[in-house]
């Protein structure tokens, strides 16, 4: 099997959001390999290690830095990272960088068997991206994936959990996956292995590259666009009843009628 | 990475060009993934067992030691050739720092492993040695330690008793004696153990603990880090093949000085992680705990302490990174098949013994300084063991008496400077005369820049001056007799230790400006204000302490004259806002947020 696992770098899970005007700011940020995705690289490598997959390319759309998140994924075991970078691709949409992402799947041939994604990325947080992709190319998906067994050349069955119990997904591949925390324990990239990730290959692709123009994406190939970024207004203080029961449960009527007004 | 080699000992004399120091924020891509890796090992797999580990859990310890070596963290400084990764100096103590930012008892554990219990054979090891030791070190599977302590000679660490007897046949030596305070004595499998051949010929020599008549004490029980192994190690009888002699009979005092040399810089940089998660936890405490209706950190002193704290962790990564880069540029030159690489290692290390000694004092100190201000910041839950802080100060205190207690390293600092200057190595006593001469008619002020930070490089320029003074002055008045002069020794190793952190940290802060602008530099700038602000007046202070312990009456006055002339200029820098400002971001970062 060939698979694609994409990559996403997102700001580390310990980051202070912070605005500067009514738009991110970005310094200080510490950028990582998108947690979910982790999962997903894991999934690959262990096919790779069961001798169920020959080649695990990483895949990524971002700036420059986006490089990191892709050594990454090699360090855990992927074969070979791609790329895409551009200006011009600022302010893309999740539309527009699935449409982006089916150019690279293309251009790398096309043959892949299966398509290992986050089930969510830590920062857009809009788990439309795989969806996207899937629906672009009419292949069967099966989201927020907890266990999966591929047979190669044939089917992949892949176990969601619902409310209440678990749904067991037979998808025939080529097929999108994307997976869930509890899929597996990624492991730690072991310092051999980081040294091992430097030396394997990394390409990079412009829009032209891949063939596209720059007004299929960015903001005007965009169907959505960011406005203005605001933070959750800051939690107040608590506020505490005191005084006999009767007192007590007065002041609180009152207080949720006439402050909060939820009754 | 640190371009050019900057000899030991020359910061006495002149300050390095920024492209010669190297400062976190050049890490590379490779060395913060190394970084990680070994942050989320210690974080994810071990601090959430550090009950059991403090428990004496040995079976858990050991298990979490092999699965640090299936990681590759235990194998950054041996050669690739050995199945190591042969990793620049920097990289390994990158992960050094990670490898000690959780807890106290496994970081030491794998110190000592990766440090004093492998590093005598990676450096002084035969050919065959090497092959048999270093890949099994490097992955784990044997655990390293070193014997060098005994009962009666702990900081006299020449007078060892602790006999070995080549055997009739040549085949074997026979080890007697006892060995006091071995650390991981109760988990290793080997042991670089120190004794003498034929009553006075210092030799080391690897080995194997399962060895017949090796027996060992007791654990002690320690004030800190519980969770580590420290025992005694008796030999009796106990044959040690001839091929395990490391190195030559008569050399095994330099094999356990110069393998001490890096235990003390790995010491400070394990201090510098360690300085990081103790001020973390703090702020984060600071900021969750309220009194009288408002946070803790809302309060004045509660920042000031917050920013001191901040400001010594700075000064100190500072200056260990510094140092690693100049350790770096000189090891990387050397070539591990050279058959005199055992002697150009020797010297390598030896080259920067100084800075070694000062990373270690001013490690130890700092962490002291952070921990005992993050018990105050808990207040009463600092005190009791619900809490990390009471931890982190209990395990802190070692580190001011293991690797050379700090007094002995206060010894070592000037001696091995006058040595060197003995020896012409550093051109010492020519620039204290000259500094003589030119002293009377000389102007400070008329120094001082204009830029941001004028004043403190002009307050390091001048501690190069005192140490120069007070080191010329010193060694004219008591010439041999100055090794006696402990008192003033110990000042003047103050003051060279001061003027190696002021200059760190201003180098460092400078470099930032020169490659992202003042903005990028701005709370670096704070800090190294802050940092000299504290320590100028201090080497003032202990400079007058020593001037007066060199003269007295007339040549004191005129002396102290001087003295003040090359202090008094300094304009105080206004604390409270400096510090406000800085323990506000800190407020706001809730960690050491800087690299
Ligand atoms: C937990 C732990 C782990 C250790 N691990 C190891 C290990 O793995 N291997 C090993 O070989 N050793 C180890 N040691 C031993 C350690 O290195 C020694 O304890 C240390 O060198 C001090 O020796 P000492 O305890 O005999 O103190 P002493 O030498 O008796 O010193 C007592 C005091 O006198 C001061 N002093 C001594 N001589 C002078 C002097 N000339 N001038 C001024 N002051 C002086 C000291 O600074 C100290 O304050 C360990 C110790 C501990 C506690």
């Amino acid at each position: 099997m060939k698979i694609a696992v994409f990559c996403k770098s997102v700001p580390d899970t310990e980051t202070k959001v912070r605005l500067k005007g009514d738009r991110l700011d970005t310094s200080g940020i510490k950028y990582i390999l998108n947690p979910y995705d982790e999962f997903a690289v894991e999934e690959a490598v262990r096919m790779k290690e069961a001798k169920k997959a020959e080649e695990i390319v990483a895949i990524s759309m971002g700036p420059a830095r986006a490089q990191e998140a892709l050594r990454n994924a090699l360090a855990i075991g992927a074969d070979r990272a791609v790329l895409v970078t551009d200006d011009a691709l600022d302010g893309s949409d999740t539309l527009a960088t699935a449409k982006v992402l089916v150019k690279v799947l293309e251009k790398e041939g096309g043959d892949f068997d299966l398509l290992l994604f986050g089930q969510r990325a830590i920062d857009g947080d809009t788990w439309q991206v795989p969806s996207q992709v899937a629906a672009l190319l009419d292949l069967p998906q099966a989201t927020c994936t907890v266990a999966l067994e591929v047979e190669p050349g044939s089917k992949a069955v892949a176990t969601r959990l619902v409310e209440g119990g678990e749904e067991i997904h037979e998808l025939t591949l080529p097929a999108v996956i994307t997976c869930s925390k509890g899929l597996n324990e990624p492991r730690y990239p072991s310092l051999p292995n980081i040294m091992k990730a430097k030396k394997k290959p990394l390409t990079t692709y412009s829009l032209g590259d891949l063939g596209i123009d720059a007004s299929e994406v960015g903001k005007n190939g965009s169907r959505t666009e960011v406005l203005s970024y605001e933070l959750p207004p800051a939690r107040g203080g608590g506020k505490k009843v005191e005084g006999e029961p009767e007192e007590v449960v007065a002041e609180l009527v009152k207080f949720l009628k006439e402050e909060i007004k939820v009754i | 990475m640190a371009e050019e080699k900057v000899k030991g000992g020359t910061f006495l004399l002149e300050s390095p060009g920024l492209k010669e120091v190297f400062i976190p924020e050049e890490f590379t891509e490779e060395q913060r993934m190394f970084a990680k890796t070994a942050e989320d090992f210690i974080w994810n797999e071990v601090v959430p067992k550090s009950d059991e580990i403090e428990a004496k859990n040995d079976e858990l310890h050991i298990q979490l030691f092999k699965q640090a070596g299936e990681l590759g963290l235990l194998m950054a400084d041996i050669p690739e050739k050995y199945d190591g990764l042969g990793l620049d100096k920097i990289s390994s103590m990158l992960v050094q720092e990670k490898i000690s930012s959780g807890q106290g008892s496994f970081s030491v554990t794998i110190t000592d492993h990766t440090g004093i219990g492998t590093l005598p054979i990676a450096y002084f090891g035969t050919e065959e040695q090497k092959q048999k030791y270093l890949p099994k070190l490097g992955s784990g599977e044997l655990i390293g330690s070193y014997a060098l302590t005994e009962t009666n000679a702990g900081s006299d660490a020449m007078g060892i008793k602790t006999k070995a007897v080549l055997s009739e046949d040549g085949k074997y030596y026979i080890l007697n004696g006892s060995k006091q305070f071995v650390t991981n004595a109760g988990f290793a499998d080997i042991c670089i153990v120190y004794a003498k051949v034929d009553g006075d010929k210092h030799a080391a020599f690897i080995v194997d603990l399962k060895s017949e008549g090796i027996s060992l004490g007791p654990e002690e029980h320690k004030m800190g880090i519980r969770g580590s192994s420290t025992r005694a190690i008796f030999l009796d009888n106990v044959k040690v093949p001839v091929e395990n002699l490391l190195g030559e009979v008569g050399k095994g005092h330099l094999i356990a000085f110069n393998v001490l040399n890096i235990g003390r810089y790995k010491l400070g940089v394990a201090c510098t992680g360690a300085c990081k998660t103790s001020l973390g936890e703090a702020v984060r405490y600071a900021n969750q705990r309220s009194q009288f209706g408002v946070p803790i950190s809302s309060f004045g002193m509660i920042k000031e302490k917050l920013a001191d704290m901040m400001t010594r962790t700075y000064v100190l990564e500072s200056a260990s990174y510094r140092t690693a880069g100049f350790i770096d540029a000189t090891f990387s030159e050397l070539d591990h098949d050279d058959p005199e690489f055992g002697k150009k290692a020797m010297d390598a290390i030896g080259e920067y013994a100084t800075e070694c000694s000062i990373i270690k004092i001013f490690g130890s100190e700092a962490l002291d300084f952070v921990a005992d201000e993050t018990v105050q910041i808990f207040g009463g839950y600092g005190y009791t063991e619900e809490y990390p802080a009471e931890r982190f100060y209990r395990d802190s205190r070692i580190n001011r008496i293991f690797e050379g207690t700090n007094e002995i390293n206060r010894l070592l600092i000037p001696g091995m400077i006058m040595r060197k200057a003995m020896k012409g190595e550093l051109p010492l006593l020519p620039a204290a005369q000259k500094l003589a001469k030119e002293i009377m008619t000389f102007m400070p002020l008329s120094m001082l820049g204009s830029g941001p930070l004028a004043q403190e490089e002009l307050a390091v320029e001048m501690t190069r001056k005192i140490s120069l003074m007070v080191a010329g002055l010193a060694a004219q008045k008591y010439k041999e007799a100055l090794k006696d002069q402990q008192m003033l020794l110990a000042r003047l190793a103050d003051i060279i230790i001061e003027l190696y952190a002021m200059e760190s940290a201003l180098l460092r802060t400078k470099k930032v400006i020169e490659n992202k602008g003042e903005d990028a530099a701005k709370y670096h700038s704070i800090m190294t204000q802050l940092y000299v602000s504290q320590a100028f007046p201090k080497v003032g202070q202990l400079a007058q302490e020593a001037l007066a312990a060199i003269e007295k009456g007339d040549m004191l006055k005129t002396n102290l004259s001087v003295l003040r002339k090359l202090i008094r200029w300094y304009t105080p820098v206004s604390l409270v806002e400096l510090k406000t400002t800085l323990a506000d971001k800190l407020i706001e970062e809730e960690k050491y947020w800087l690299v």
